[in-house]
């Protein structure tokens, strides 16, 4: 599927739109850790949390929990949220 | 300089240095000539980020680390082995141990103070976190790991308190600090939470709070209520260390694990507190401080709008002004607890970056400053090192 990466982790993919793979946002998230170290630190936290000023849309509607099952025509969309400064 | 037991020969030979300034929107590097007289910048690198520490490892000139994070995304720490040229990012950033499933867990907000680990041990580095947390590194800064336990204490957790009782930023853990005599024994401070030591190599730890003073209305037996701003130990005896604290300024003569507080000298107009202080890399009893407003509101700006260093050449027996060349008034800044810093040189050179975004540096020990950097962004720490 594709993710739509937001600027502040463009020096990662280098790419505004990237392919990933995964049945869950999880592991979509995973997949793009493995195809660019570091990444996923930078949003989920070590508790697994999603960072607070990072935010996720599947198909336009908000995401709040990684657990969220996908499917392989899903679009994922990283946004920066406003309140991060 | 040659270290032998607490005499000190020192070097006249001048070193290149490099000034390291992380700021609330990027790092900047300042490459000095031998005489320290010019400046050239390097920068910005991370421009945007929010960089709370650039600090160079002094055992092989080279890697440096920064402590980095950005309004939106989490820390991370890159690495340079080329000062600055190109940036690696860390592996496995410091970062708190999972929780259990069920229980709340805390995540490293930010990465604030690194430490190079002592000189035996190469590639060993310490980090200090937001909220308070310990970690080392072994390799260079490449992965990082809770270190000694403290995390996760039940007692030290208590002693970290709530974000009530640290820095409008968050509380931090900061003022790493390794004997040079000695690995195993180390110190570190949080605010809040007090000074601690560990003697074997962080196994155990004891906090060293005896003599210091809390905000009036608070309970001096509870650890949670101290708050050191900065600690440092003298080169030039490593069994003296000196503290800015919230609440004054402290010596403190080891064995004795009782602190005296030595700001009561400093003028009343002027008060005794602040956030950096500075050692002589080689006089023991030579120690500048830059004094803030912490009268009323805690306004955090030089006292009266008059910004100075203070200077003591006796041990904290007698403090003196040190601020020819600085703003005479109408100047509302003050110097952030790890933007104060000394060279190794003869004479010891100083360097300081103002909330305002300037860096000041003086050749002379503090009798006269010079502006060498404006217009930066608010600087949250000031390094300077000699590069191989």
């Amino acid at each position: 599927m594709n993710v739509l990466i937001p600027t502040p982790l463009r020096s990662y993919t280098g790419q505004r739109v990237v392919e990933a793979r995964g049945s869950t946002l999880d592991a979509v998230l995973a997949d793009l850790d493995r195809q660019f170290p570091g990444i996923r630190f930078r949003m989920i936290n070590e508790q697994d949390c999603m960072r607070p000023h990072v935010r996720f849309f599947v198909n336009g509607r908000q995401a709040f929990d990684v657990s969220q099952p996908l499917g392989p025509s899903d679009e994922v969309v990283i946004v920066q949220a406003l309140s991060g400064g | 300089m040659t270290t032998r037991g607490r005499k000190t020969v020192r070097s006249k030979v001048a070193r290149r240095l490099v000034v390291l300034v992380a700021t609330r929107k990027g790092a900047w590097l300042y490459h000095g000539d031998v005489g320290r007289k010019t400046w050239r910048s390097d920068g910005p690198h991370f421009l945007g980020h929010i960089v709370n520490h650039l600090v160079l490892d002094p055992r092989d000139g080279r890697t440096l680390l920064v402590a980095a994070k950005t309004g939106h995304l989490g820390p991370t720490v890159f690495r340079s082995t080329d000062l600055g040229r190109s940036w690696k990012e860390a592996v496995r950033p410091p970062a708190f141990n999972k929780a259990p499933d069920g229980q709340p867990g805390r995540a490293v907000d930010h990465t604030f103070w690194l430490t190079p680990g002592h000189a035996s041990e190469p590639d060993s580095w310490y980090a200090g976190t937001s909220p308070q947390g310990l970690f080392r590194s072994e390799d260079g800064g490449v992965t990082w790991d809770p270190f000694s336990g403290i995390n996760d204490d039940p007692q030290y957790r208590k002693w970290m308190g709530t974000v009530q009782d640290g820095t409008p930023d968050g509380p931090k853990l900061h003022s790493i600090i390794i004997d040079p005599r000695d690995p195993a024994h180390l110190y570190f401070a949080m605010s809040g939470g007090g000074v601690h030591e560990s003697t074997d190599r962080g196994q155990t730890w004891m906090p060293i709070v005896a003599g210091l003073e809390v905000v009036e209305g608070l309970d001096a037996a509870e650890i949670t209520f101290h708050d050191p701003h900065c600690v440092r130990l003298c080169p030039g005896n490593p069994d003296r260390l000196y503290q800015q604290n919230h609440c004054g300024i402290y010596r403190l003569d080891r064995p004795s694990n009782e602190w005296v507080r030595i700001g009561r000298r400093m003028p009343r107009r002027v008060g005794d507190v602040g956030f950096p202080i500075v050692v002589h890399p080689h006089d023991p009893d030579t120690v500048w401080v830059f004094p803030m407003d912490g009268g009323s509101v805690w306004p955090r700006t030089s006292p009266g709008g008059v910004p100075a260093a203070y200077v003591t050449r006796n041990g904290g027996k007698t403090w003196r002004s040190a601020a020819a060349g600085l703003p005479e008034g109408q100047a509302w800044w003050t110097v952030k607890r790890q933007a104060m810093t000394s060279d190794v040189n003869d004479p010891v050179g100083l360097y300081f970056g103002t909330t305002s975004g300037e860096l000041w540096a003086s050749r002379d020990e503090g009798e006269k400053w010079d502006c060498i950097a404006a217009h930066l962004p608010e600087i949250y720490a000031v390094e300077v090192a000699a590069p191989a």
